[in-house]
């Protein structure tokens, strides 16, 4: 546990008859970011909650920086920083007061909380808009002024929960360059994400949980040796996907998704560019032409379709 | 001493909060301006043929009694507001003493009790109001509406975490405060009721309140004295079971 800054074990909680987390375990090593990837509705919020004393579980036990957080909730506190999924500002004061007065919450002195508040402010480009109520920023001001809220305190750890879902690419990429920024000042992070490529990105290993499941574990290379290679896609007319579907599916190990409305069909490789001439090849002994097809990188659909396949024992 | 501290942050919170919302500032003070000029000129010459007593000096203490319980009620729209937008779980994810952000919230409230409470005196002067007990009366009597309108922010504390949701805390915080305000002798005098609503309006807290406010701005009240021990035991009471209640909600919020 010494290396490990978070660890949870076999973390179990219901919202009435709901199982939102079983038996979910996870460590996240000192001074690495570790992800957690999952869809809407995963359990991605309840786990990064009783970890961040907002929920007790039923079962299960919580380390933070060492601090059993289920028996000292007040203690961790102060050790960690947590900025929610919903940017949680508050909109008629200013960045700058709020993060002063947050500053002052975590017992820093007035003068450390007024210097850490500058800091912050410049770090995540607001200074210009320091003074205006934050019911005046954009909504990815907002998150920045969140992160900087939890940033206040150099805490050690810091949870984030989805903290660039919503944000267009430029200011998403520039979240990703503050968090690798805090990472090499030595924090450790755990963050949520819908997204494969962004914890491709960030992270040194990912979990991914889903309906309350840990499923997966690994650094991200590992995941995607066990995900397969790429997708091909193809998009065809609708009184033609059937008969091609049939066909490509004698052919391939995988699963062959069809999504009717959108008129695609999904097939996960194993060597990338072979597979895609081999079904482009299928459809033209059939005489079927294909509106479009290409080859794309998995997305978190085909993670997801990849694992439940290799649990049904359908490899 | 942090839990002191942190008192005094969020109180500077919710106290930038309600003086910068725009809506709450005219809802607070505009609105029982409004009351005071309606109710003095339209209830005022049916009542001048009743009572040696100008209206306005009977009207006045209800009406401030009156203000400040509708204040209270904010307490519990703010706070549901906060657990709406997030801003509870963020505190509560903070080392703070956890009756920090309701305390800070209650006092806040109070405090703007107070600003609108001094309005509200500045208008009943100018329409003729004048207490006559002397200064220390006048003060005590404010500082008893205050208190007043304090206790009753605990128990909106307790309705705003229970109902969690700020628009149907308004429509319940109308539901229990208006029959409370007008089943009293706010505006006219319980005598003039009908025999089981005398009952209700006797015994009622408002009643008291507004009762002893009388005593101790324009005397004349008929044991007066006891209306100012009766409002503090109801202001004891009030705090001593709902605020203990609103902690114990509030420490709840992680089950
Ligand atoms: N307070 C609650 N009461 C009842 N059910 C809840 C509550 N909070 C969450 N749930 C349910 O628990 C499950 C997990 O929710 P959670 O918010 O942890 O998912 P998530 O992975 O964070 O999803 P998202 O990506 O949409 O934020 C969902 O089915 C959700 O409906
Ligand atoms: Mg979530």
């Amino acid at each position: 546990m010494d290396n490990n800054a978070i660890l949870a074990k076999s973390v179990s909680r219901k919202y009435g008859s709901l199982l939102a987390l079983d038996k979910v375990s996870l460590s996240a090593e000192k001074g690495k970011v570790t992800a957690l990837l999952g869809p809407n509705g995963a359990g991605k919020t309840t786990l990064i909650k009783t970890m961040t004393t907002l929920l007790v579980p039923d079962k299960g036990e919580i380390f933070v920086d060492g601090i059993d957080v289920l028996k000292n909730p007040d203690k961790v506190r102060s050790h960690f920083g947590l900025a929610g999924q919903f940017a949680a500002i508050d909109e008629y004061l200013t960045g700058r007061e709020s993060l002063e007065m947050v500053g002052r919450l975590y017992d820093l002195s007035i003068k450390e909380a007024k210097n850490r508040a500058k800091e912050v402010l410049e770090k995540l480009g607001l200074t210009s808009a320091a003074n205006r109520q934050a019911k005046t920023y954009s909504g990815g001001m907002r998150r920045r002024l969140d992160l900087g809220a939890s940033l206040v305190a150099y805490p050690k750890v810091l949870f984030l929960d989805e903290p660039t879902t919503g944000l267009d690419p430029r200011t998403r990429f520039q979240l990703w360059d503050i968090i690798r920024d805090l990472v090499k000042s030595g924090t450790t992070i755990l963050l949520t994400t819908q997204y494969l490529d962004e914890a491709d990105a960030l992270a040194d290993k990912i979990y991914v949980i889903d309906k309350g499941k840990m499923i997966a574990e690994g650094t991200s290379e590992q995941l995607k040796k066990s995900l397969g290679k790429d997708v091909v896609e193809v998009k065809l007319q609708t009184n033609q996907i059937s008969k091609a579907k049939n066909l490509i599916s004698g052919q391939f190990k995988s699963r062959v998704e069809v999504d009717e409305l959108t008129r695609r069909m999904r097939i996960r490789t194993v060597k990338g560019g072979d597979d895609l001439l081999k079904v482009a090849n299928i459809l033209k002994d059939a005489r079927i032409k294909p509106e479009e097809i290409g080859l794309h990188r998995p997305t978190l659909d085909d993670v997801f379709l990849a694992i439940t396949d290799e649990k049904a024992g359908k490899k | 001493m942090t839990g002191l501290s942190d008192t005094y942050q969020l109180t500077k919170r919710s106290v930038k909060r309600n003086f910068r919302l725009p809506q709450l500032l005219v809802f607070s003070s505009i609105q029982p301006v409004i009351f005071l000029l309606l109710f003095n000129y339209v209830f005022g010459g049916a009542f001048s043929g009743q009572s040696s007593e100008s209206y306005i000096n009977f009207l006045l203490p209800g009406i401030l009694a009156q203000t400040a319980l509708f204040g209270s009620i904010q307490t519990g729209v703010g706070l549901a507001e906060d657990l709406n937008k997030g801003a509870i779980d963020r505190l509560r994810s903070l080392p703070i003493a956890r009756y920090a952000v309701l305390l800070g919230r209650t006092l806040a409230d109070a405090t703007r009790n107070l600003f609108v409470l001094i309005l509200m005196i500045s208008v009943g002067y100018l329409l003729g109001f004048r207490a006559s007990e002397g200064w220390m009366s006048f003060i005590s009597a404010l500082a008893l509406v205050l208190l007043f309108a304090y206790a009753f922010s605990w128990v909106s504390a307790n309705l705003g975490m229970l109902l969690k949701d700020s628009e149907t805390v308004q429509v319940a915080g109308f539901l229990w405060v208006f029959p409370m305000v007008f089943a009293s002798s706010v505006f006219v005098p319980v005598e003039t009721m009908p025999g089981w609503l005398q009952a209700f309006a006797n015994n009622q807290p408002v009643t008291q309140v507004v009762n002893a406010v009388r005593h101790l701005t324009r005397g004349g009240v008929v044991d007066g004295s006891d209306y100012v021990w009766i409002t503090l035991a109801w202001i004891a009471g009030v705090i001593f079971v709902f605020a203990p209640l609103a902690v114990y909600q509030y420490r709840k919020f992680n089950k």
